[in-house]
């Protein structure tokens, strides 16, 4: 056997990466079809009367959010894993054959169960649970997926040569162990064909049909404990791993405060878990759950800000490199949205805010300037610095990544800005009422009005698929741009022209 | 003593554990580098800086184990 200097492995990571585009396009891509059939309820029917079950807004929507949430920002989430991984514990894949089937297992079972998502919510099968509608066979099958992603974290730990855990690693671990407890316990549920009646007689349905073993109030309490964790363990905790890692590494700048990235760790671990309430104020939830879940929600400014002020500080005396690298442009508005988001939440879970707040497009423009600025921007960043790495090749193109940066950056700015208004208006419409009481405005109405800046919202969104797919052919590019040699991948990336 | 009595004294406690925790450990983490074998927590910002396969670990495995 030849005798060869040793290396990472970026083979799962490579798996991850493709993935992470093509759902990324998926996702995106049936998003803009929503926001515009929002605008032009006619395009429900874009396919025609007999595909209408296909095409319409209820059948895409989950569809949408599962594609982002799970297909573009989990295959995101695991390509940095086996990548940054590998990396600050200072082993290779290539040590572990056992490491490395469990990789490609992991990978090929997910691709599986993507399938099965993509072909059950077309069908239209669905426990109605939202960011888990997939059926108890579906759920089975995505903790086997994860209980592997736990292995391969932790095998990786196990074999480490670095005896301390960077504090990106801190992170992978609490995204593991966050969703695997969240999943499981809201999507406890039953399957029919195992049920029975109170008279005794058989249930029956279909196979795959369950239903969730809570209901009423503690199902809406479970439902929303695990909705807004999903937002903290699979749109925070990892994409924070992510900044801690690539924006040091691409700037060459260590991290700020190292102290303070491990107070805001705890800090976010503490706090995250009790904010779920701020979903169900003015519910039948318990009045000092819902005060609790304000309250928390309010304390979570702290360590989210910990963590983003520490990166805008990691820039301290480097602040040319913003201007002259669109790779650092993307991690630091990355982070700043991150500033913005978690401020703007907090907002809307003061429940004198949230009166006004709850239900409308604002909510709706809140989640997109965190997904659309933060999460993407900062796998986007990700998968640009890690390309020339894991190909051995420059990036494709410098102008390119600008042009998509300010496209996409106008793409946010459009959408939420919009989106503040629609939601402030509806809001305000809703409760608008005569001196007797009786509703100054029908529902239509504001349909009516919110029209201008639904348009305005499907442009905005339309701008950042532009830009996506502009990502997508620079990375397909790079795989075939000017090889690099080892030197020239020390911090910043190299960008052809 | 009632259930409200109760759960003040337990809120209150609560609140001073987590107090003292947060201090406690933010005490830590500046105190740990004095000990003789102590890390100063800033140098570990190198594991990411420094992640070549054959760049030497900011704290080894292997010298925990000659020791």
């Amino acid at each position: 056997m030849e005798n060869r200097p040793l290396e990472y492995d970026y083979t799962v990571t490579k798996m991850f990466m493709f993935t992470t585009i093509a759902l990324g396009i998926v996702g995106m891509l049936i998003g803009v079809i929503l926001a515009f059939q929002l605008a032009y309820p006619g395009l429900n029917l874009m396919l025609g009367e007999g595909l209408a079950e296909y095409t319409n807004f209820s059948r895409l929507r989950p569809l949408h959010t599962d594609a982002v949430i799970f297909g573009f920002t989990l295959s995101g989430i695991f390509a940095t894993w086996y990548y940054v991984g590998q990396r600050v514990l200072k082993v290779s894949m290539a040590e572990s054959k056992l490491l490395m089937f469990l990789g490609k297992l992991h990978f090929w079972l997910y691709i599986i169960t993507v399938v099965a998502v993509v072909i059950s919510l077309f069908a239209g099968v669905t426990t109605s649970k939202e960011y888990a509608e997939f059926e108890w066979p579906i759920d089975i099958a995505i903790v086997v997926v994860w209980v592997l992603f736990g292995m391969s974290i932790f095998g990786l730990i196990g074999i480490r040569r670095e005896k301390s855990l960077y504090i990106s690693v801190w992170y992978y671990i609490a995204t593991f162990l966050g969703i695997a407890m969240l999943y499981l316990f809201n999507n406890m549920e039953i399957p029919t064909i195992m049920a029975s009646a109170p008279d005794g007689s058989h249930v029956g349905g279909n196979w795959w049909h369950s239903i969730s073993m809570y209901a009423g109030t503690n199902d809406a309490l479970v439902q929303w404990w695990y909705g807004h964790n999903a937002v903290a363990f699979g749109f925070t905790v990892p994409i924070v791993a992510m900044i801690y890692y690539f924006l040091p590494k691409e700037s060459g700048q260590a991290i700020y405060s190292y102290k303070l990235s491990l107070l805001s760790f705890w800090g976010l671990m503490f706090l995250y878990l009790w904010a779920g309430g701020h979903h169900l104020l003015y519910s039948t939830v318990p009045d000092w759950m819902q005060t609790m879940g304000s309250i928390f929600s309010v304390i979570l400014i702290l360590p989210s800000w910990g963590s983003a002020i520490n990166m805008l500080l990691t820039m301290k005396g480097e602040w040319q490199q913003v201007a002259a690298s669109p790779l650092i442009k993307f991690m630091i508005l990355a982070s700043t949205f991150y500033m913005f988001s978690t401020l703007e939440g907090p907002i809307q879970a003061i429940k004198s805010v949230n009166a006004i707040a709850h239900f409308t497009d604002w909510i709706v423009g809140h989640v997109h300037d965190g997904v659309l600025g933060w999460v993407g921007f900062m796998i986007m960043a990700a998968l640009f610095h890690m390309a020339p790495r894991v190909f051995k090749r420059e990036i494709y193109s410098k102008s390119l990544m600008t042009s998509q940066f300010w496209i996409q950056t106008l793409g946010v700015v459009l959408y939420f800005t919009s989106m503040w208004i629609a939601g402030i208006t509806q809001g305000m419409m809703w409760r608008a009422h005569d001196e007797f009481g009786n509703l100054a405005y029908s529902f239509i109405d504001t349909v009516t009005v919110l029209h201008p800046y639904y348009t305005i919202r499907g442009v905005g969104g339309l701008l950042y698929l532009v830009g996506f797919f502009m990502f997508a052919y620079n990375i397909y590019k790079t795989m075939s741009a000017r090889p690099v040699e080892e030197s020239e991948l020390q911090s910043a990336s190299p960008m052809g022209a | 003593m009632d259930i409200a009595q109760l759960q003040a004294y337990g809120y209150f406690a609560l609140t001073v554990f987590l107090v003292i925790g947060l201090y406690g450990y933010i005490y830590h983490l500046y105190s740990k580098r004095k000990n003789s074998d102590g890390v100063d927590y800033e140098e570990y910002s190198n594991m990411a800086l420094h992640d070549d396969i054959d760049d030497t670990p900011v704290a080894s495995i292997s010298d925990d184990k000659k020791k």
